[in-house]
């Protein structure tokens, strides 16, 4: 019985990978992201190579595979964030609300309001307190906003981001003082305060001590009720405790990272369909 | 064989001994000549220093007392309006050097802010002289003023780019990620973040100036009656040194001893200034 209905999730979820956008609009399309032969550069190295995948709403994915396959470079194309880098460049499309987000009207301040970012190194802004951390991203996309007003944004997300109990008293500090999983955390309450569809998560927890992961992936359980995220890890363990569905990621003869297989985080991690996912999982090389 | 390493050694250590004495001596005399320097116009200048000096306006020669009350207050003068000009020119440059402008371009301006620096400081007073003294037909406390914000800008651009610099990237990214456009990321997080070392670059931007004698000879000219609008001449102590030191009266020459030792008073004192903000760190 529970092996029928796990079989009946897989074909679910690969009926969604399937779906093209326009088609497959049934119910609530918001933080879909549809990737369509993406490819990116730096310079004339090609990073990443025609990656395809869609990305469902209020699930994790996590995006998995050795040092050097372009994780990083993909979800910093998620966002618009690969063009910031120096010689960044991308083809394909990816589409939010089945909008390229890449598209000539489109706008790169907007999108990153859309989906937010959360890096590998905690980076509080050293010169401001822990609250102007969280209310960065509206006060320095408003003109001006309500003492209040932000007061409120700040408490919602630094409760959102289980850290409010321990900054509460110390919010005019600053942001710098906080030790390194509290910097992450703030990060995300700040991540969250402008209220994005969906979370980029960039190697979250790798500068990160095991008790402030393990905090951080309760956390990330506790968004994905609100919003859709996407985590790249090399920690496999991770990937395999908090994703729902999982994508991994190879190095190709050129350097050139592609998509080796995706799926939902149960299937590719007990029964791999391609060799090289089991390779790499079975712990064979990487 | 063995005697000859012993020699060659023995050799070696001397050589060792002698360029040590050598080198020591040269650091000796670079910092005798800077203590002669400044304890010589220190110990003569205090002598000579008096309320009056500091209170008082100049008064013709024969007259007892008088004092240079002006030539100060033009000094300052000249340092806010040469910042003035100097400093959004100077800022906005160095932000576009940091964050706006592509390598090579960036490259160029550098190279050229760096020539401009170079550049003889009396050259640029003759370079104004010809392009606001002549057809202004007078001299000024403006074309004083400007020349001194050309020597500024180089300097401001140049520490304001290197300090922006030294803020790491993932600020940067961290501000653009939030969905914040660039001007208000540079604004917001990474001025804020680069503020020691801009504040530095200008103390020692208006440290430079504060004795600038060459560029203020032909447009600020020197005046005794302190500032009588922009359009007309105006006194700066750099100006009074000058002027008094070759005087043939003695009164004179010990007030331009006492106006080199504000002069030096004032200079040091932006130097320990920007000591004390340079070393309260950021990162």
């Amino acid at each position: 019985m529970e092996e029928k209905i796990n079989v009946m999730i897989q074909n679910m979820v690969k009926e969604d990978n399937q779906n093209k956008p326009g088609l497959g609009n049934s119910g609530d399309t918001k933080g879909i992201l549809e990737v369509q032969n993406l490819s990116a550069w730096y310079g004339k190295t090609l990073a990443i190579k025609n990656i395809s995948m869609s990305i469902r709403s209020n699930a994790i994915m996590a995006i998995i595979g050795p040092s050097g396959c372009g994780k990083s470079t993909f979800i910093r194309c998620l966002n618009r964030m690969h063009e910031v880098s120096h010689g960044g460049r991308t083809e394909g499309c990816i589409m939010l609300d089945g909008k390229d987000i890449y598209a000539r009207d489109a706008d790169p301040v907007v999108i990153r309001r859309r989906i937010g970012m959360v890096f590998q190194k905690p980076a509080p802004f050293p010169t401001m307190s822990v609250f102007d951390n969280v209310a960065a991203g509206l006060k320095l996309t408003q003109f001006w906003s309500r003492r209040w007003e932000l007061e409120e944004v700040v408490e919602r997300s630094l409760r959102q981001a289980a850290l409010w109990d321990e900054v509460k008293d110390k919010l005019n500090q600053s942001g710098a003082s906080l030790s390194g999983g509290q910097q992450q955390r703030l990060c995300i309450a700040r991540a969250i305060a402008v209220q994005p569809e969906i979370i980029l998560l960039d190697e979250p927890c790798s500068a990160l001590d095991p008790a402030s992961t393990l905090k951080i992936e309760d956390l990330m359980r506790s968004l994905v009720t609100q919003y859709s995220i996407v985590i790249v890890t090399h920690n496999m363990q991770q990937a395999a405790r908090v994703s729902d569905m999982a994508g991994f990621f190879l190095a190709d003869q050129d350097r050139a990272g592609i998509l080796i297989e995706y799926g939902k985080t149960s299937q590719l991690f007990t029964n791999p369909t391609d060799k090289r996912t089991e390779d790499y999982i079975t712990g064979r090389f990487g | 064989m063995n005697n000859l390493n012993e020699r060659g050694h023995a050799r070696r250590k001397w050589i060792n001994r002698i360029m040590l004495v050598l080198s020591g001596t040269a650091a000796a005399i670079a910092i005798l000549i800077l203590a002669l320097i400044l304890g010589y116009a220190m110990i003569r200048g205090i002598s000579y220093l008096n309320l009056t000096l500091l209170t008082q306006a100049a008064r013709p020669v024969g007259e007892t007392g008088g004092g240079m009350r002006n030539e100060i207050f033009g000094t300052l003068i000249l340092i806010a309006l040469g910042s003035i000009i100097a400093l959004p020119i100077g800022l906005l440059a160095g932000v576009y050097l940091a964050e706006y402008a592509n390598p090579k371009v960036a490259a160029t301006i550098r190279f050229t802010a760096d020539i401009l620096a170079g550049v003889p400081s009396i050259v640029v007073g003759v370079f104004v002289y010809a392009i606001m003294v002549i057809p202004m037909h007078s001299y000024s406390a403006i074309s004083g003023g400007v020349a001194l914000a050309i020597i500024m800008v180089p300097v401001v651009a140049r520490t304001a780019e290197e300090s922006l610099r030294l803020v790491p990237a993932s600020m940067r990214e961290a501000a653009l990620a939030l969905g914040i456009t660039r001007w208000r990321a540079v604004i917001g997080v990474v001025i804020p973040g680069a503020m020691t070392g801009i504040i530095t670059g200008i103390m020692l931007a208006v440290a430079r100036i504060a004795g600038e004698t060459a560029p203020l000879l032909f447009t600020a000219l020197g005046s005794s009656f302190g500032l009588q609008g922009l359009m007309k001449p105006i006194g700066s102590l750099s100006l009074l040194i000058y002027h008094y030191a070759l005087s043939p009266y003695k009164s004179q020459q010990q007030q331009a001893w006492a106006g080199a030792f504000l002069l030096i008073v004032l200079v040091l004192g932006i130097s320990i200034v920007v000591r004390w903000v340079s070393n309260r760190k950021q990162f």
